[in-house]
């Protein structure tokens, strides 16, 4: 009678191993993929075709259907990093610190893309393209904390050694977005004593809320396809830079 | 296409500004996907390739 | 204690024999608050109602600039390597080494303060809600300063980077040192923001520390 006595490897511990991490996750991509691209199909055709415009702002409401996604995903990814983050601090799990460094780019394309369409939104409704205002003001600030964490991992040549150092960033800067939007809040309307406007005044109709869900949904799938895609290029290129230097021991012996 | 009323060509803008976006995301993944499988195959990597399968 | 009483000491007599690096700093912060008018135009009005931005501005550029000595030179001889294996923490050394770049970074600027104030032509009161606004204010830039020193030490690149990583976070610095004293929010909003700097400080400089010392420790192998 024999005893199995190979440890059972969880599905954590399995993950944790970045080929395994390859392999058990790249079938997700394309159906993913695939998903993201009928829930664009759909959310444009309500956005664009379908729905009515709003009662007030009219069919400059069309442009919500792609800025609230992506102010959402600026958000969202960040909290993706710092969760990451946490994972490289706490659980040293490799693959945090590749989902950290996928991560940063595209938070910093999104944001940068809430901040476009909210300025092409503003120019009608507040006549101006860009207002102080607080919303506005802490997604330009965030922007920029993106813009530093990829420049960060930039400056770092061993990746692994970078990974922990921007971990140590991102929870700093995970504990200082909660305050610097509070801060921003109170500054601008202490310039500003009128509000200029709100975002969700009166109740929205179902017919707006609809290719809101719909785009919310693709966006978001869209940033978890990207961020698997990113994490297996990034598992390739560690890959590659072993190789590398493999390459160049043998070379020199 | 739906008259957009009057202020279509930002509604336009936004959109293209947004999908351009998103293209270049989309392709700039693709693209270092496929410079990484091909960098790996000149190195004649054997672990990622019985992986891919 | 003694540990920290020891870098203390080391740290401030090391940047007092630096050969005049503090009147340097001095001299920046007061250049710069200098040049706006050239910029603006010598309109008294104008330059007493943005007085408080400008002298706060000048004091973030002038912390900034010091933040390369704060453990560049350290990593390159050696000695913070010996740190790390020291008996007493790495937050602990890191923690002396903020407030002796507070003292030397900060207290200089915050005492030639006066000088700006008369140039930008300040009136008493908001030249005495600008001493204490500063006072409170710069333990914050210290400490989120000796983050971005922290985190960029071991790159090639650390110098240019780390004013880059700090300016978002120290947004909220900025806006309560000056609203600490401009009047247009009435004397509630000021007190308000004053207290709020100086929470803000207090965490910043109790939490900077160990998070700088991460950085620090994981940065290196």
């Amino acid at each position: 009678m024999t005893i199995d006595t190979t440890p059972k490897m969880s599905w954590w511990n399995r993950l944790s191993h970045p080929g395994q991490f390859v392999v058990q996750t790249r079938p997700l991509v394309l159906p993913l993929a695939v998903l993201t691209g009928v829930l664009f199909v759909i959310g444009l055709w309500y956005g664009l075709f379908s729905s009515p415009p709003e009662k007030y702002m009219g069919d400059t409401v069309r442009i919500m259907y792609v800025h609230v996604p992506t102010a959402w995903l600026s958000q969202f990814v960040y909290a993706t990093m710092a969760v990451s983050a946490l994972g490289t601090l706490v659980w040293r799990h490799p693959m945090a610190d590749v989902s950290m460094k996928a991560a940063a780019p595209l938070g910093a394309t999104f944001t940068a893309m809430a901040l476009f369409t909210g300025s092409l939104w503003g120019r009608p409704t507040w006549g101006t393209f860009w207002e102080w205002d607080g919303r506005m003001t802490s997604t330009l600030v965030l922007l920029f904390i993106y813009l530093g964490i990829v420049a960060l991992w930039r400056a770092f040549d061993d990746q692994l050694r970078a990974a922990r150092v921007v971990a140590v960033f991102t929870l700093v800067g995970a504990v200082n977005i909660p305050i610097i939007k509070f801060s921003v809040d109170w500054w601008s309307t202490l310039h500003q004593p009128a509000s200029v406007f709100r975002a969700d005044g009166p109740t929205m109709p179902g017919e707006i809320l609809t290719p809101l869900f719909v785009m919310f949904f693709a966006f978001t799938f869209l940033f978890i396809t990207l961020q698997l895609a990113a994490m297996h290029t990034e598992v390739r290129r560690r890959r590659i830079t072993t190789l590398e230097r493999r390459a160049a021991r043998g070379d020199a012996r | 296409m739906i008259a957009l009323g009057a202020h279509a060509e930002f509604i336009i803008a936004a959109y293209v500004g947004v999908f351009a976006g998103l293209a270049g995301l989309i392709g700039w993944t693709v693209f270092t996907t496929r410079q990484t499988k091909r960098r790996l195959e000149e190195l004649g990597d054997t672990r990622s390739n019985s992986s891919a399968q | 204690m003694s540990g920290f009483l020891s870098v203390l000491s080391r740290e401030i007599r090391l940047s007092l024999r630096g050969g005049g690096e503090i009147l340097t700093l001095v001299l920046f912060f007061v250049i710069v608050g200098a040049v706006v008018p050239f910029a603006v135009g010598p309109d008294k009005a104008l330059l007493a109602r943005i007085a408080p931005g400008i002298v706060w501005i000048a004091a973030f550029l002038a912390m900034l600039l010091g933040l390369e000595k704060l453990f560049g030179p350290d990593r390159a001889d050696g000695t913070l390597a010996l740190y790390r294996l020291a008996d007493i923490p790495l937050s602990a050394v890191v923690a002396a080494k903020v407030m002796a770049h507070w003292l030397t970074a900060a207290l200089p600027l915050i005492l030639a303060s006066p000088a700006l104030a008369l140039l930008l032509a300040m009136d008493g009161e908001t030249f005495w809600r600008t001493v204490l606004s500063l006072l409170l204010g710069t333990p914050a830039l210290a400490g989120f300063g000796a983050i971005g020193a922290a985190v960029t030490v071991a790159t090639r690149r650390g110098s240019l980077l780390a004013p880059i990583l700090i300016a978002p976070l120290s947004v909220p610095v900025l806006i309560f040192g000056v609203g600490a004293i401009s009047a247009s929010g009435g004397p509630d909003q000021a007190q308000a923001a004053a207290l709020l700097l100086a929470a803000l400080s207090l965490m910043v400089v109790v939490l900077s520390p160990f998070a700088a010392a991460l950085a620090i420790d994981w940065g290196e192998d």
